[in-house]
């Protein structure tokens, strides 16, 4: 658990972060979003001491950041950038194993544990470990970023704009394996984005913050039921609220008793996918098939705009 | 404590060790005659009593002040203050320390003169770095610190100083070797842009012919200036003796020709090589745009790439001529003339007032040349001109 | 931009350097005709191959204080506490650089009189600027993501230094020492007019003795030597820039 405890910082007469408070629960995705100089980044640095705050206290799992020596508390906390920031000079595998070799862990503890995270990411260990970083793709690069942050085996991963630089098709599936592997390891993560739909997509709750200040911190349905601010609304976007609703609910929730014709749809695919499915076939509705791949019955448009507003 | 330490400059630190050290250096040092060692002087005993406590009272002003935090313009003007009164008090002790109607007897600076002056020159050089004047504002500074030592010189302030004593003593092959030296290092600089220039325009249009005429500068570079003195001197004997006319046009084994030619073969590579670079340099929208509208491969070089290259290539003139004039002092050495002949005949004759007279008005002439034209290079590419800053 | 010799060159060059320095009688027959007056055509007051290697061996001497210091010096103004003095130290290597090293050579006289120290003291001093704004080149424009990442894993200051600033300035450094060993071999040419036991001692006598197979015989060594050791270091820097995976090879 990380307790954020009235966080400000100042530059000057500038402050980038004011009075910060929230708590985040362990082994969950939290993702921070705001514009650029929202004081979001500043934030995240602040949990990892690369920035220092002004006032105020973090703390993780009860113990105060600030009584760690910051070189130490970095080695317990992954982190992961934009860019990726391998270190060029290394091969990939040099630099999985960075922070564990800070740590002083026995060679054959590093090697075993370079090769499961290769093989998690999908980079083949024989072929990938000994490549330098201007050898790899974009979304190489950027899953080896995060192998590097994950290698000490964290309880908490602090993540800078780590999809940044990848192009949507590659997003989507680092996207997707970072949930897978949040679920494998149960890390906390902590995520920093300007992307909204990165925010709904990846989030147990999100925290939008503006001008250095926490305007909401909710889940991702609380956000869209009831948003705090106008900015909080027209962050969400008013055209996109009933689809952002709809992509986070599986369409289990929305089947109905009822048979179908055509093509089914699995019950744990998104409401949003089944809209879309519906209205592009021009269909009425649509089978559902359970775990099992049996028929559990059918959703329909008028089912589904039902749950496109906020109960 | 902490509040106290923080008030305390680094740099103002190491000024005030250094300036400190200088006062109790000897101030000037006295000879019976040019070549003799010098015996040192104390600042107290070299000057007037009550020059010699002025300045002693206002260096350690100085010194504080520059250890304190204080806004940089007023460091400046104290460190120009101790500049203009060092260059008085030098020219004073030539006349304390010189006997009544002795011809013989030299008054040089000591090593506590240098160092102080050291100091402070450091102190404005800090100052200068951090407020970061823009290109006309160096210029500016570069003229009034001529005029203020034109000014000295013409005085007859400095008049008793051994180094102006020497200059009187060969004024006239001074400024005629001043003009050798000059006509080598721009002369060469001139062959060498009009060759250079097209050079690179073709290297830059032509990929095969690129690597191999920059591979070529590159090794004629790299060898060592005296050397290349010495081997051009068979080459152009052989031309003096056996081209028909070539003895008349003052092409000779020895002397000039060498020089030049050993100047300008230097000056070739950065020349082509910033010419290649800044046309490298064009951004590809700017030369798509040029053919999207229809300019012809002439045209877009005369009106997008040259113009978009040029700093670039002032760039490499401006390394050019700062070598330059530093190298043609070599020229001495094979009867090329120039400043170098007064460095070598004082090192020959071990009277180092002479060396000064050769090496002082070069170091001066080369650092004038890199900040007129850094500065012209900054002026006429505004765009960069943060970068260069940042880089510089 | 492709620059080197290529191999083939490289090893004829080195062998004829060898072969004349350890034989220079061989080649009398060769340099008879630029003499005139029956005067000697090989330079025998000393041989050619201690006055190399002296000529060497000052060169080496300089470049290594040089390398220890300016790398030393650029890797204090660039550490938090040094900051301070990062604006002044690049205007004097800006202003250092506009000293020609002849005058270097000339004004470290007074102060040390003739022979190998103001030649050593001079390569040293004027050796040191190149190392120095090479390594402060190196050292300031490290990609900011590496850096930002070297820290949030945990690196001390000094582990950053070590592990991750030093190997990846070490081409630009590489090429800083490169230019400083070429600069220091010209110089000590020219300390033989200061008495220093250079090869410079030879074009000397032969500019003196107007005996050109002297002048050609010490400029052709001291070119050769430049040009091999120029050459080697270049490709040393490209292997090196190439290890370093950062694209800025020279």
């Amino acid at each position: 658990m990380i307790e954020i405890d009235a966080i400000s910082k100042a530059y000057g007469d500038v402050t980038v972060v004011d009075n910060v408070s929230m708590t985040i629960e362990a082994g969950s995705i939290t993702v921070i979003v705001g514009t650029s100089g929202s004081g979001k980044t500043t934030l995240l640095r602040m949990i990892n001491r690369l920035v220092e705050p002004t006032s105020g206290s973090i703390r993780i799992d009860g113990e105060d950041n600030g009584a760690i020596a910051p070189h130490e508390l970095r080695r317990r906390i992954g982190y992961a950038i934009q860019g990726h920031g391998l270190f060029p000079h290394r091969t990939v595998a040099d630099n999985i194993a960075t922070v564990p070799k800070l740590l002083g862990w026995p060679q054959d503890r590093i090697d075993a544990r370079v090769e499961e995270l290769l093989n998690l990411f999908q980079l083949d260990p024989a072929s990938f470990g000994p490549r330098f970083p201007h050898e790899l793709s974009g979304g190489q690069s950027q899953r080896v970023g995060v192998a590097r942050a994950l290698a000490a085996e964290p309880n908490l991963l602090l993540m800078d704009e780590p999809f940044g630089a990848l192009d949507p098709v590659i997003r989507a599936k680092a996207q997707d394996d970072l949930l897978a592997i949040q679920k494998h390891f149960g890390t906390t993560i902590i995520l920093v984005t300007h992307d909204m739909e990165e925010a709904f997509g990846l989030a147990d709750r999100i925290a939008v913050m503006d001008g250095g200040r926490l305007l909401q911190y909710a889940t991702p349905s609380e956000m869209l039921a009831s948003p705090a601010t106008d900015f909080v609304a027209s962050l969400i976007g008013t055209a996109e609220r009933p689809f952002r609703l709809l992509a986070l609910n599986p369409v289990e929730r929305a089947v109905e008793p009822g048979a179908a014709e055509g093509k089914p749809i699995s019950a744990d695919a998104s409401q949003r996918d089944a809209l879309a499915e519906l209205l592009w076939s021009g269909r009425p509705a649509l089978p559902v098939t359970g775990k099992d791949g049996a028929v559990a019955g059918r959703v329909t448009v008028d089912g589904l705009l039902k749950q496109a507003r906020p109960a | 404590m902490r509040f106290g330490l923080n008030r305390i400059d680094r740099v103002g630190v190491v000024v005030a060790l250094i300036a400190a050290y200088g006062l109790v250096a000897p101030f000037a040092l006295f000879r019976a005659n040019r070549i003799v060692q010098g015996e040192g002087r104390s600042l107290l005993s070299a000057l007037p009593p009550s020059l010699g406590v002025i300045l002693l009272a206002f260096s350690v002003i100085a010194i504080v002040m520059a250890l304190l935090r204080l806004p940089l313009f007023v460091k400046l003007l104290t460190s120009l203050v101790m500049l203009a009164m060092l260059a008085f008090a030098i020219g004073s002790a030539a006349g304390f320390l010189t006997p009544e109607g002795n011809n013989y007897a030299r008054v040089s600076p000591g090593s506590g003169f240098w160092l102080l002056g050291a100091a402070f020159a450091l102190l404005a050089t800090d100052c200068l770095a951090r407020l970061r004047p823009p290109p006309w504002g160096r210029i500016a500074i570069l003229t009034a610190t001529v005029a203020a030592i034109t000014f000295v010189l013409t005085s007859g302030l400095w008049d008793g100083l051994s180094i102006i004593k020497e200059y009187f003593s060969r004024a006239d092959t001074f400024w005629l070797e001043a003009g050798r030296h000059v006509t080598l290092a721009l002369g060469s600089l001139a062959v060498a842009a009009v060759v250079g220039i097209p050079l690179g325009i073709l290297c830059h249009r032509v990929e095969p012919v690129r690597s191999a005429i920059l591979n070529l500068l590159n090794i004629v570079q790299t060898i060592p200036s005296i050397a290349l003195f010495g081997i051009l001197i068979g080459p152009l004997s052989w031309v003096a003796t056996n081209v028909p006319g070539a003895a008349d046009l003052g092409i000779r084994g020895v002397g000039m020709a060498p020089a030049f030619v050993a100047l300008f073969l230097y000056s070739l590579l950065p020349m082509v090589a910033n010419t290649v670079g800044g046309l490298a340099g064009v951004p590809a929208e700017a030369n798509d745009a040029a053919r999207g509208v229809g300019m012809t491969d002439r045209q877009r070089l005369a009106q997008v790439e040259l113009p978009l290259a040029f700093p670039v290539i002032l760039t490499g003139i401006r390394i050019v001529l700062v070598q330059n004039i530093g190298l043609a002092t070599i020229a001495a050495l094979i009867g090329g003339g120039g400043f170098g002949v007064f460095v070598f005949q004082g090192l020959g004759q071990t009277a180092m007032d002479l060396v000064l007279l050769g090496a002082v008005p070069t170091v001066t002439m080369a650092f004038a040349a890199a900040v007129i034209l850094d500065a012209i290079v900054e002026l006429v590419a505004p765009a960069n001109a943060g970068r260069k800053e940042a880089t510089a | 931009m492709r620059i080197g010799l290529p191999l083939l060159i490289r090893l004829v060059v080195f062998l004829a350097l060898a072969i004349f320095l350890a034989r220079p009688e061989w080649f009398a027959s060769l340099l008879t005709p630029l003499t005139e007056n029956g005067a000697p055509p090989v330079y025998v007051q000393s041989s050619l191959l201690s006055l190399t290697i002296s000529h060497l061996l000052m060169v080496f001497a300089a470049t290594i204080a040089s390398t220890i210091v300016a790398v030393g010096l650029a890797i204090l103004v660039t550490r938090e506490s040094g900051r301070e003095f990062l604006p002044l130290s690049r205007s004097l290597v800006n202003i250092g650089q506009t000293f020609p090293p002849v005058a270097v050579l000339a004004l470290a006289v007074p102060m040390l009189g003739f022979g190998t120290w103001p030649t050593l003291i001079a390569l040293f001093l004027y050796g040191l600027l190149p190392i120095f704004e090479n390594t402060l080149t190196g050292l300031t424009t490290l990609p900011g993501p590496v850096m930002e990442a070297a820290r949030g894993t945990g690196m001390t200051g000094w582990q950053r230094l070590i592990k991750v600033e030093l190997p990846l300035a070490f081409p630009l450094i590489l090429g800083g020492i490169r230019l400083s060993i070429v600069i220091s071999l010209a110089t000590a040419t020219i300390g033989s007019t200061v008495a220093a036991r250079t090869l410079g001692e030879v074009i000397i006598a032969g500019l003196q003795s107007n005996n050109l197979a002297f002048i050609l015989q010490g400029g052709v060594v001291v070119a050769a030597l430049a040009v091999l050791i120029y050459d080697s270091l270049l490709l040393a820097e490209r292997i090196a820039a190439r290890k370093s995976g950062l694209n800025r090879a020279p």
